[in-house]
């Protein structure tokens, strides 16, 4: 592929030295005043957007499929590091992972406004925290080196850690499985740490693997595609991988940790796990089993669809009878991504373009619904549905974006999350057609638990008659622009769907025929 | 210019008046008033220019506005089709919606969310007419969502009484179960036929399925899925009664005049595929034939006004599908406009008696009004005459007995037959209705709140419902033509007949008025309640699901790792237990140790 010359190497290790710096400055911009850290975090996510978006621009991609079986990489960076064991700092983007970028760059950037108000104690730390989780996952978007990966992989974990043990809330003994913070995050730490454990267990087989057939060292992911593997190693190693990303998707029944974290973690957490966390799963699916185990994966299809339907069902049945809005929407998740698995795993370039919008489309519109909850709680103080009622009358705007940010959730057409939804059943329904037929059915319990989060937060009477402070001049342009992004996805999804065309075919090709040459 | 041209700002219109609406909180009621009726009037105006236009040449045409998205063959357009179909649902739409907008404006004139009432309905009409307008299935999709998103807003527009919400989500939530099945319905169409537009489904599938029937009849069904949930027919028809705790103009739009015909039209606009799957065919048939006789019993016994006339609109589709599965595409379409006018005209007029009694709905507490309401009463007496299906002088008769006769000659006797029967129930309910309201003594004092916004339309829709069945829409070329007229006047006349004595027996049993409701025996209320469809589903399905999300609250699986957790905790302190800094167990522990050691030593 031609690059034009705008387009710089050093971009890359820009996206991810740009929050990283902009975190540590944050940090010491503390002691000079409290708005500091805010603008700098701001400024510093708003770039990595502006970064993305030009690469974008330049990129110059065509929706085709590339004509030899190699990967392409809209720009690489390659700089040496461990050479005796193969291991090198190589970051390359295409357009799945220019795509997950900007969507890191956009949450980024409302991860750092929603918090805003809420965050009051340890601004500067609270930053680093914020923006070195995020630089971890930009590059986990990026690196295509599997060490390196793994180091990125690892990197994200520690400071949301700290994000939900230091600013979470701990649930009001009312609250049913209330639970505190610490617990919260620990037990995030301990799941997403075993997983990962497993997968780093794999990646040493397969680097080893490689080793014993080609004789050298290589942890570079375009030389491992092509590691001949025996049907029993391929399983072995393809179910190491899963695991570890099946834990972030989350997977039933590995989710868990997932309602206890979002619910516990400040409104800045659980917007980025909800809208980015969860996505490295999904990426790291696409990225990475598919492409390395293809022969694997589609053996082991059926197991993983039937777990997608059953994270489907499962999580919309749990989300009906939560009483935490924070649980509610966390649940509700779980549901969500059940249909990114099942498109991943049915494979078809129509389905895996839909597992992808669905991603975009549920990290913004899911993003948005946390941060609701979190203003909602910066008002009312509680988290409880049963006490909050009226809010139609008490706060209309914030009314208007609740129900919209549902809308999208229960999959009304002409927002993003539908075409999103669409695309992986129509594409699913080729290879599957009962399992897509159930799967379907989760827009039934879509439509009942989202309504019922309308119903009981802003309709019927209000719980007590104090005002309610209705959306400020910030939050209304947060909401905005993303309910501006859900619209563009729903009606105009084209150029998302030609930038992320060459890789998604790519992948749907090595799914289905195997990586030629390995 | 071309007749193309205006066809989107007939969308755009309503679209654009809907968003400037919602978005804009602090505009004045009269720029509302203006915004919101003038923009579906500028609608029906341009529906007018644009059908006169193609009247001409009545060549079908496309106008594609954007590319939706493209991916390998799956290209659905964001496209407006226009043909005779088209037309004609154009033309009901916004014209009887621009007459039902006028009324509205003066119906929740006091309203304190007026604006966010005309948002909704402005946005229906957008939705509504996407819809029919709509070349291919998904963007029909669109605004088949899009029109069963504005009727919950609007039935629960008055949110403050968790009553009305209720209603709502029930709404909604029994058509997405009716969509769902569509929805599957359709995937399995595009991975048969490659394509999603309708013209390309139309050609297509005679091809694909020369030698096939059972595919086409499972996407048949799986699309009447949608069709009976969007048009209240059974099995899914048990959320339209409640539907009525919305405004009543909302009623008389969406669930009398235009959104509950969305599954007739879809049935019609099918037609090619329902016609390679007949069994799908009979089933459209003789689900229109029971629903129409179980609505129109409901109908005999309720004494809320508004729940009358909406078991009524269920059994007029029943008479649609009725049509449909017995081959008389056009006859089904011309019911679905006459009865638009005549039902839109009866709603309408009963929400002049609502407003006039205060909010009082139920009819054996009202009586007498013809002397304080003549207006309503007279449009009641018009609009019933045309629902009762009056010979020659109504709308009504035209069509149905359109539909009857193509019943008739197509062979279906048994549906005929149950058609007729419900001619004699529709007379009876529709003026034992009458009668009871508005002759005998007065039981209530009634206060006349029109204004001319709202006369208008209640006189253009009384001359509607007379003149209308004079209307001949131009449906030849989109759908089927229709069985023959019968060979003999017989079933006409028995038809007639029928309602006549419906209409009879009325005056027979309601002529001078009704004093109280009759006494509630368990079968009345039976039949009250629809024939319990509530309470079976209840039963069946919502309190299964709540009970099993319930047990399971606390998440089961969370559960499990819980108990790893606390496992590992226990056996770590049971590791920790013999480190309890007691020299003494030390010492005896040593001394254990070194005996099993001496011990293994000796006997190996």
């Amino acid at each position: 592929m031609d690059v034009s010359p705008a387009l710089s190497p050093w971009l890359l290790p820009a996206l991810i030295l740009v929050p990283f710096f902009g975190g540590l400055l944050a940090w010491y911009a503390e002691r000079w005043s409290l708005t500091w850290p805010r603008w700098i975090g701001l400024l510093s996510m708003a770039a990595t957007c502006v970064l993305a978006i030009w690469i974008w621009v330049h990129a110059g991609v065509a929706p085709v499929v590339p004509p030899h079986g190699s990967p392409e990489w809209i720009i690489e960076f390659r700089a040496g590091w461990i050479p005796r064991w193969g291991v090198s700092f190589h970051l390359g983007i295409d357009g799945l992972g220019l795509l997950m970028v900007l969507l890191t760059g956009v949450l980024g950037v409302l991860s750092v406004a929603c918090s805003w108000r809420e965050i009051q104690q340890y601004v500067g730390f609270f930053h680093l925290n914020l923006l070195w989780n995020l630089a971890g996952v930009m590059g986990v978007f990026m690196a295509l080196d599997l060490f390196l990966f793994f180091v990125f992989w690892e990197a994200m974990l520690v400071p949301m850690y700290f994000l939900i043990a230091l600013w979470g809330h701990s649930s009001q003994g009312a609250s049913r499985g209330g639970r505190s913070r610490v617990y919260a995050a620990t037990k995030f730490f301990i799941f997403t740490q075993a997983s990962g454990l497993l997968m780093l267990v794999g990646i040493l087989a397969l680097v080893w693997l490689h080793q014993q057939n080609t004789g050298e060292w290589s942890f570079s992911y375009a030389e491992l595609l092509y590691t001949p593997l025996s049907s029993l190693q391929e399983m072995l190693l393809m179910l190491a991988f899963f695991l570890g990303f099946a834990v972030k998707l989350p997977v039933f029944p590995l989710h868990p940790w997932l309602p206890d974290a979002h619910s516990q973690a400040p409104t800045a957490g659980s917007v980025d796990l909800a809208g980015v966390l969860l996505k490295t799963g999904a990426y790291g699916l696409l990225r990475f089993v598919l492409p390395l185990f293809p022969n694997a994966s589609m053996d082991f299809a059926p197991v993983a669809m039937a777990l997608a339907i059953l994270g489907i069902l499962y999580g919309a049945k749990m989300a009906l009878v939560q009483t935490d809005i924070k649980r509610l929407v966390a649940y509700t998740s779980v549901s969500h991504m059940g249909f990114v698995l099942l498109g991943i795993y049915a494979g078809t370039t129509l389905a895996l373009q839909g597992a992808l919008l669905l991603m975009l489309a549920h990290g913004l519109a899911t993003g948005a619904l946390f941060i609701l909850c979190g203003e909602l709680y910066e008002r009312l103080h509680t988290r409880e549905l049963g006490r909050m009622g009226g809010l139609s009358r008490r706060a209309p705007h914030y009314a208007t974006a609740l129900m919209f940010f549902a809308l999208a959730s229960l999959g009304l057409p002409g927002l993003g999350n539908f075409v999103g939804e669409f695309l992986v059943l129509f594409g699913s329904f080729a290879v599957a057609p009962w399992i897509t037929a159930i799967a379907a059915t989760g827009l039934i319990l879509a439509a009942v638990y989202s309504l019922y989060i309308v119903q009981r937060a802003l309709h019927g009477p209000p719980a007590d008659d104090t005002p309610v402070e209705d959306l400020t001049g910030r939050e209304k342009l947060m909401m905005g622009f993303v309910m501006l992004a859900l619209l563009a996805l729903g009606l105009y999804p084209q150029p998302v769907i030609d930038l992320a065309f060459a890789p998604l075919a790519q992948i749907a090709n090595w799914y289905a025929l195997g990586v030629p040459g390995a | 210019m071309n007749a193309g041209a205006l066809l989107p700002w007939v969308v755009w219109l309503p679209l654009a008046s809907a968003a400037v609406l919602l978005l804009w909180t602090r505009i004045p009621r009269a720029g509302v008033t203006l915004l919101g009726v003038g923009s579906i009037a500028g609608a029906a105006l341009l529906t007018a220019a644009t059908s006169l236009q193609w009247l001409g040449a009545r060549e079908p045409f496309t106008v594609v506005l954007w590319q939706w998205l493209q991916l390998e063959s799956f290209a659905p357009r964001i496209a407006l089709h226009f043909d005779g179909l088209a037309l004609a649902m154009t033309g009901v739409i916004t014209g009887v919606g621009a007459l039902i907008h006028s009324y509205a404006s003066g119906y929740m004139r006091d309203d304190p969310r007026y604006r966010p009432f005309f948002a909704y309905m402005n946005l229906f009409v957008a939705m509504m007419l996407v819809l029919v307008l709509a070349d291919n299935l998904l963007l029909l999709y669109l605004g088949w969502e899009g029109v069963g998103l504005c009727s919950y807003l609007l039935i629960g527009f008055w949110n403050h009484d968790p009553a009305n919400g209720a209603a709502a989500r029930k709404a909604f939530i029994t058509t997405r179960v009716g969509d769902t099945a569509m929805a599957i319905g359709l995937f399995l169409l595009y991975r048969e036929l490659h394509t999603l537009e309708i013209t390309g489904v139309l050609t297509a599938a005679p091809l694909v399925w020369a030698d096939d029937t059972w595919t086409p009849t499972l996407v048949a069904l799986l699309i009447l899925g949608g069709a009976v949930g969007k048009s209240a027919q059974l099995p899914l028809q048990a959320w339209l009664p409640d539907a009525m705790a919305g405004p009543t103009p909302v009623s008389a739009l969406i669930h009398a005049a235009t959104m509950v015909t969305a599954g007739v039209y879809l049935i019609a606009r099918l037609n090619g595929l329902y016609l390679l799957a007949p069994g799908a065919l009979a089933w459209v048939g003789w689900i229109g034939a029971v629903s129409l006789l179980l609505a129109g019993t409901a109908a005999l016994v309720q004494t809320d006004i508004k729940r009358v006339l909406a078991y009524s609109t269920m059994s007029q589709i029943g008479y649609m599908f009725l049509a449909l599965g017995a081959g008389a595409w056009q006859a089904a379409i011309f019911h679905l406009m006459t009865h638009a006018f005549f039902k839109a005209l009866l709603f309408l007029a009963s929400g002049s008696v609502i407003l006039a009694c205060h909010h009082e709905q139920d009819i054996f507490r009202m009586g007498g009004l013809r002397r304080a309401l003549p207006l309503a009463f007279w449009s009641f007496v018009v609009g019933g005459a045309a629902l009762a299906a009056l010979p020659i002088v109504t709308a009504g008769f035209w069509s149905k007995e359109a539909i009857l006769a193509g019943a008739w000659s197509g062979g279906h006797h048994l549906w005929w037959a149950m058609g007729t029967a419900c001619a004699f129930l529709t007379g009876l309910y529709t003026f034992r209705l009458v009668f009871i309201a508005f002759l005998g003594s007065e039981h209530t004092h009634a206060h006349d709140e029109d204004i001319w916004r709202m006369r208008v339309p209640l006189l253009a829709l009384m001359l509607l419902s007379v003149v209308g069945g004079a209307i001949a829409l131009p449906l030849s070329g989109v759908l089927p033509d229709d069985p023959a007229k019968p060979a003999s006047h017989l079933p006409e006349i028995l038809a007639v007949a029928a309602g006549l004595a419906g209409i009879a027996l009325a005056w027979l049993w309601y002529g001078r008025g009704a004093e109280g409701a009759p006494a509630a025996t368990p079968l009345r209320r039976l039949i009250q309640s629809g024939w319990g469809f509530d309470a079976l589903y209840d039963t069946l399905f919502v309190r299964p699901l709540y009970a099993l999300a319930r047990i399971n609250r606390r998440d089961v699986v969370d559960q499990v790792y819980d108990g790893l957790a606390i496992t590992l905790m226990w056996l770590h302190r049971l590791a920790l237990k013999p480190q309890n800094g007691q020299l003494r167990w030390y010492a005896a522990a040593m001394a254990a140790g070194i005996v099993v050691l001496v011990g293994a030593a000796q006997w190996t």
